[in-house]
């Protein structure tokens, strides 16, 4: 029972449509997990559900050992919904020694707002934040009071993209302190690289979850060459290696990791009729789009 | 009276201050309740009562109409706005129940009602007083008007959040309490009115109406007003139907609302799902 958020064979129905079916998964303390899915799969439904806002229906959800929405599950969870927007009329700083208060957190607010780059707006009403500001507030009151759990609803969503990095210096260094972080995402480059584990939600069903690298060997994705002739003899080179011809310079074929070496040697072999060749091996876009595709069984 | 609630109450108010809501709603009580006063000052001498009498007479007419009104118009968007801004779940994923956030915007907004009623109805009292005499008996009315004008209001805070929570949005809320403004304060006592005319003055204008009646806030309101003090009766010449009643119905009509609507509105706040 070491898992910061344990989640087992939980179903959700709205209505007659069954939104989360059979989800299990779990996050460890200091482990950062993307959740993945088309708009709807139900990733902000099933954050909801792990905060008790929503009734689930068969399962169990467990956050630190408390059920959701029990006072130490709250007091243990920090959330970013998605899109989030705040009471125009009070100051960033008001508005977070609010959820000071009501989290029973001491907390250094201002230097929480400095933290997510909102010094200069400490005293302004919320009202005339950007968009972007007013994400950056929604990530302050994440920090407060050293959550157990952090669920982050499109972070990053309506950032630029240095805010972007500083987001993810941020979930670092939560993971750091070894809060469990869950990020549903749809910034797949992003994640690809600042994060541990994967989890891919379709309608409602988990398609994947494992690390990048497992998910890679798992979905056996070709590895992408891309082979550019010298000026003239395309014909020739394409006549050779076979594969797709692109752009009247350029053949493309795609090889299996294990291949992949073979490939590049006969390629090697066929002397100054080559003059570039790229490799582009599966990206988290490509896995997601193999494990996201609607007629996998 | 939790810490947390009194941190929401602290917040809640200072955005009426600052949306100078708490600024507008006095405003609106002090010039409404001059205006009464003063324009409706004529009948003293020949009722051979105070001023401050008549003054308190005609700002009670007033009240039934504009405490529901300025209540609604605080409470309506209370849940329905925090949700429509997505920041209801966030609240709620604090450790704050949702009984010390309706606590805490309850304190708030009665807050701000009691000090536009005071300051309104206390204005013109004084100004009433000072310019056509007052007694102990007046004092004491125009004290009853600004505690029950609070009640009243506390009873429609209550009812708004109900509203609030049931509606889909701000917008259907705000529709929806004009709707509840207009059943409390004007259809229901047009419907009583119409019964008790086609009664013909038997049995359900005997017994059944004056229950009915105080049954709704808004006129409990008004016997209690009357009928404790015989001279504002006597100004606002109705003393019918609160004279068929025992002296204990209005009160305990007006103290129970506040406490059902907030149990009601409670209950709907618990099963909204942000
Ligand atoms: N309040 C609601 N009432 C009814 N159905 C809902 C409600 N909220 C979500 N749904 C449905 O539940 C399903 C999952 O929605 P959810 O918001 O969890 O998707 P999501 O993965 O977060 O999508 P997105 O990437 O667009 O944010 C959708 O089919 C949606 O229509
Ligand atoms: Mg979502």
């Amino acid at each position: 029972m070491d898992n910061s958020l344990i989640i087992k064979s939980v179903n959700k129905f709205r209505g007659k449509t069954q939104v989360l079916e059979d989800i299990d998964l779990s996050v460890a303390p200091g482990e950062r997990l993307a959740l993945l899915g088309h708009n709807g799969a139900g990733k902000s439904t099933l954050i909801k559900s792990i905060l008790g806002l929503t009734p689930i229906h068969g399962g169990s959800i467990s956050i630190n050992g408390a059920a959701p929405g029990s006072a130490a599950a709250r007091k243990d969870t920090a959330f970013l919904p998605e899109a989030v927007s705040f009471h125009p009329a009070l100051t960033g700083r008001e508005q977070l020694s609010l959820f000071a208060n009501l989290s029973g957190a001491s907390a250094d607010v201002p230097a929480l707002l400095e933290r997510v780059g909102l010094a200069d707006a400490l005293d302004r009403r919320i009202g005339t934040y950007s968009k972007g500001m007013r994400q950056r507030l929604g990530l302050a009151q994440v920090l407060l009071g050293r959550p157990k759990v952090a669920l982050l609803d499109e972070p990053t969503s309506g950032l630029d993209p240095i805010s972007r990095q500083d987001l993810y210096a941020i979930i670092d260094e939560l993971a750091e302190q070894g809060t469990a972080v869950l990020i549903a995402s749809h910034a797949l480059t992003e994640v690809e690289a600042r994060t541990d584990r994967i989890a891919i939600l379709r309608k409602g069903v988990k398609v994947a979850d494992n690390t990048l690298a497992e998910l890679s060997s798992e979905a056996a994705l070709p590895t992408r060459l891309r082979i550019t002739a010298r000026a003239g003899e395309i014909e020739k080179l394409a006549q050779q290696v076979g594969g797709t011809r692109v752009n009247g310079a350029s053949v493309e074929l795609c090889c299996s990791a294990d291949q992949k070496m073979a490939e590049l040697r006969r390629i090697a072999a066929l002397g100054d009729v080559v003059v570039d060749i790229s490799m582009t091996p599966p990206r988290l876009e490509d896995l997601y789009r193999h494990f996201a595709k609607e007629n996998r069984q | 009276m939790t810490p947390r609630a009194l941190a929401i109450a602290g917040s809640e108010l200072r955005i009426l201050r600052r949306n100078r809501w708490l600024f507008m709603a006095t405003l609106i009580m002090v010039l409404f309740a001059l205006a009464l006063t003063f324009a409706g000052s004529a009948p003293t001498g020949s009722l051979g009562v105070d001023m401050l009498t008549v003054s308190v007479a005609s700002m009670t007419t007033l009240s039934v109409y504009l405490a529901p009104l300025l209540a609604l118009m605080m409470s309506f968007d209370a849940i329905s706005g925090d949700r429509d801004r997505g920041s209801l779940s966030l609240l709620l994923s604090y450790p704050a129940g949702r009984g010390e956030i309706l606590l805490g915007k309850f304190l708030s907004h009665l807050a701000a009602l009691a000090f536009a009623m005071t300051v309104g109805f206390g204005t013109a009292g004084a100004l009433a007083a000072w310019s056509g005499g007052a007694g102990a008996d007046s004092l004491l009315a125009l004290g009853r008007l600004i505690a029950t004008s609070i009640l009243l209001g506390a009873v429609f805070l209550a009812l708004g959040y109900g509203v609030s929570s049931i509606s889909s949005s701000s917008t259907a809320a705000a529709g929806l309490s004009a709707a509840i403004w207009l059943i409390f304060v004007v259809l229901y006592d047009l419907g009583l009115l119409g019964a008790v005319v086609m009664d013909e003055g038997g049995f359900f204008t005997q017994s059944i109406f004056p229950w009915l009646m105080v049954a709704n806030p808004a006129d409990a309101f008004r016997v209690w007003n009357i009928a404790a003090s015989e001279t504002v009766a006597v100004t606002s010449g109705m003393t019918g139907a609160a004279s068929a009643l025992p002296a204990w119905a209005a009160p305990l009509s007006l103290l129970l609302w506040p406490v059902i609507g907030f149990a009601l509105a409670r209950l709907a706040f618990g099963r909204v799902e942000p």
